[in-house]
């Protein structure tokens, strides 16, 4: 069958989604659509350009923040504050990825970890604006068209959908492909003339753009952001779902979202023990799957002797 | 900055250097980035606190602390490393699930609330040092710190051991051809590294306090330590320690609210021009 079709049928049935779930069904879907949108930022970085990062979480939250900030505190309102808290985010991640194009492999791993700890650092002492480990609560921030949860699920899901096509098209444009070639062989794409640190800088900041977007997203969801929106944590179950759904897939991040986030869902109803069960995951993951689910069953369904 | 807090970032220098020589051994010779490294420090930390807390006695809280860590790591090593070996990033990720379960876990054991492992009766109070008085137990983490600077630097430089180690870190296919088990090295290195870890678990728990999220800080401050004095390079451990230390001192002195922008500055700075470290070498 086409591809498109698919992709198509996938829409449309999520977007009827909400006439048949409870409320509360309903809420989930959004999570799972708003952080698959993160896992897919991660995805274009750790599947397309062979650089794994860990701040994403942290670029994610500088949205959430950005955004309650200023329509709590500054007072403007919705478009205005979603499109500053994706700026915001995109700055941030273009900072950072002038200094991560210099590294590659686990250290570029251990620079995002530092960077995005520094975010995190920020955002629990920088009281003043931040409101330290309280946080910041925003009130009635979706505009009224809004408020209704199924209204709400629609936009994230025409937004999600977007993105989701965008980094498509991302990935497989001249440009992404050049990047891949940078995954594959660095210095080979440098001999080519390619100018390897701008390509990964571009590469950076339109995954950050990504994350940011998630991330206002996340805003009006949440109405809430603590410091916890911006620690590794986030990251780190960021990365999980791309992982899970299959890295360079990137719509597979839309599955390792699900899976994660109704696993959460399933285990908080018999335990607290949400942290050791997401290890639990990743480790299984990395020893026995780290294909992820789309990646192993794309390797199981595609014709013998040419897998992958 | 008085010479009190240039102390104060001194034994921090000190404590970082413990943990994260560890780190940088484990780094520079298995080639695993180990972002448990934090989590068995917490570890390390709370079996001190519970062993000095019941024998009243903080040498065997260290000891226990040391002992039990290297178990962890032993479990972890032989159990779960096994299956990922020389794939780096599966390594590293395989780690960070380590590190989530280990925390809670440790969560579960001890609960949420923050301990401060006993100090022994001697080092209570303060001496004067320089022209201020100065908590004696901060000036013995100081030593401990030079201590395992200076054991760690002679078991690299002058037993069979410490060779083995250098030359691994260098080429470890030689080394096995050569006729070593290689592999016996590298778990006894990965033991080394989280009894360090817990080590410092005890002597930090006793001055900053243990609570679930200190492995976080920890391991970033090592992270900071390791990337700055390059891979596997001791003195590179040292000279990155102190840096962190002093850094992290004046950043909480003069920003209080900027304090970890002060240290990761300079420290992505020094990444832009030698993204090895000040001391380390290209493999």
């Amino acid at each position: 069958m086409n591809r498109g079709v698919l992709w198509l049928l996938a829409l449309l049935a999520a977007a009827v989604m909400p006439l048949l779930l409870s409320s509360y069904h309903v809420d989930l879907a959004t999570r799972i659509l708003i952080f698959a949108v993160l896992a897919m930022s991660i995805d274009v970085l750790a599947g397309f350009v062979g650089r794994t990062s860990l701040c994403h979480g942290a670029i994610f939250g500088v949205a959430t923040y950005v955004v309650i900030w200023v329509m709590a505190k500054a007072g403007l309102p919705a478009v205005p504050a979603f499109l500053s808290g994706v700026v915001a985010a995109t700055l941030v991640a273009a900072l950072f990825g002038l200094l991560a194009v210099r590294t590659s492999g686990v250290y570029f791993l251990l620079l995002t970890v530092a960077l995005g700890m520094v975010v995190w650092g920020i955002c629990l002492r920088w009281t003043g604006v931040t409101g330290g480990e309280n946080g910041l609560r925003g009130q009635d921030m979706r505009p009224a068209l809004l408020l209704a949860r199924e209204n709400f699920y629609w936009l994230v899901l025409a937004v999600a959908a977007l993105a989701a096509w965008a980094m498509q098209r991302f990935v497989n444009s001249p440009f992404g492909l050049s990047l891949r070639g940078i995954r594959d062989s660095e210095s080979r794409m440098r001999a080519l003339g390619y100018n390897v640190p701008l390509h990964l800088f571009i590469g950076f900041a339109v995954s950050g753009f990504f994350a940011g977007v998630a991330g206002a997203l996340y805003a009006f969801f949440n109405e809430y952001v603590s410091p916890s929106s911006v620690a590794m944590g986030q990251s780190v179950a960021g990365l999980l779902m791309a992982i899970v759904g299959g890295i360079g897939t990137l719509f597979g991040s839309f599955i390792g979202a699900a899976a994660i986030i109704l696993l959460e869902n399933t285990v908080s109803w018999y335990t607290d023990r949400w942290q050791a069960v997401l290890g639990l995951v990743f480790i299984l993951t990395m020893i026995f799957a780290p294909e992820g689910i789309l990646g192993t069953v794309r390797r199981l369904a595609a014709p013998k002797g040419r897998a992958r | 900055m008085n010479s009190f807090q240039l102390l104060n970032g001194l034994t921090f220098a000190a404590l970082l250097f413990v943990v994260a020589s560890g780190f940088t051994l484990v780094f520079g010779l298995l080639r695993i980035v180990n972002l448990s490294h934090g989590a068995l420090y917490l570890l390390g930390g709370y079996i001190g606190y519970s062993t000095a807390t019941m024998t009243g006695s903080f040498g065997l809280g260290m000891l226990a602390a040391m002992l039990g860590v290297a178990a962890v790591g032993l479990v972890l090593d032989q159990g779960l490393l096994r299956f990922v070996r020389g794939q780096e990033l599966r390594q590293v990720l395989l780690s960070l699930g380590v590190a989530l379960v280990l925390n809670d876990v440790a969560l579960v054991i001890w609960g949420g609330d923050s301990f401060t492992v006993p100090t022994p009766e001697l080092l209570f109070g303060a001496v004067p040092v320089l022209d201020t008085f100065y908590p004696k137990y901060r000036l013995f983490v100081l030593g401990m710190g030079v201590l395992v600077f200076v054991l760690l630097w002679l078991l690299l430089n002058h037993t069979r051991l410490g060779a083995l180690i250098r030359a691994g870190v260098d080429d470890p296919e030689m080394v096995e051809a050569s006729g070593v088990n290689i592999r016996r090295v590298f778990v006894l290195t990965f033991l080394l590294g989280c009894a360090l870890a817990g080590l410092g678990g005890v002597m930090g728990g006793a001055f900053l306090a243990l609570y679930p999220s200190a492995d976080a800080e920890i391991l970033v401050f090592s992270l900071a330590v390791v990337v700055i004095g390059g891979r596997g390079s001791l003195v590179g451990a040292a000279i990155g320690a102190v840096m962190v230390g002093l850094l992290n001192t004046m950043g909480q002195v003069w920003f209080p609210e900027l304090a970890y922008f002060v240290i990761f500055g300079p420290m992505a700075a020094l990444l832009a021009f030698r993204p090895l470290g000040l001391l380390g070498r290209a493999v």
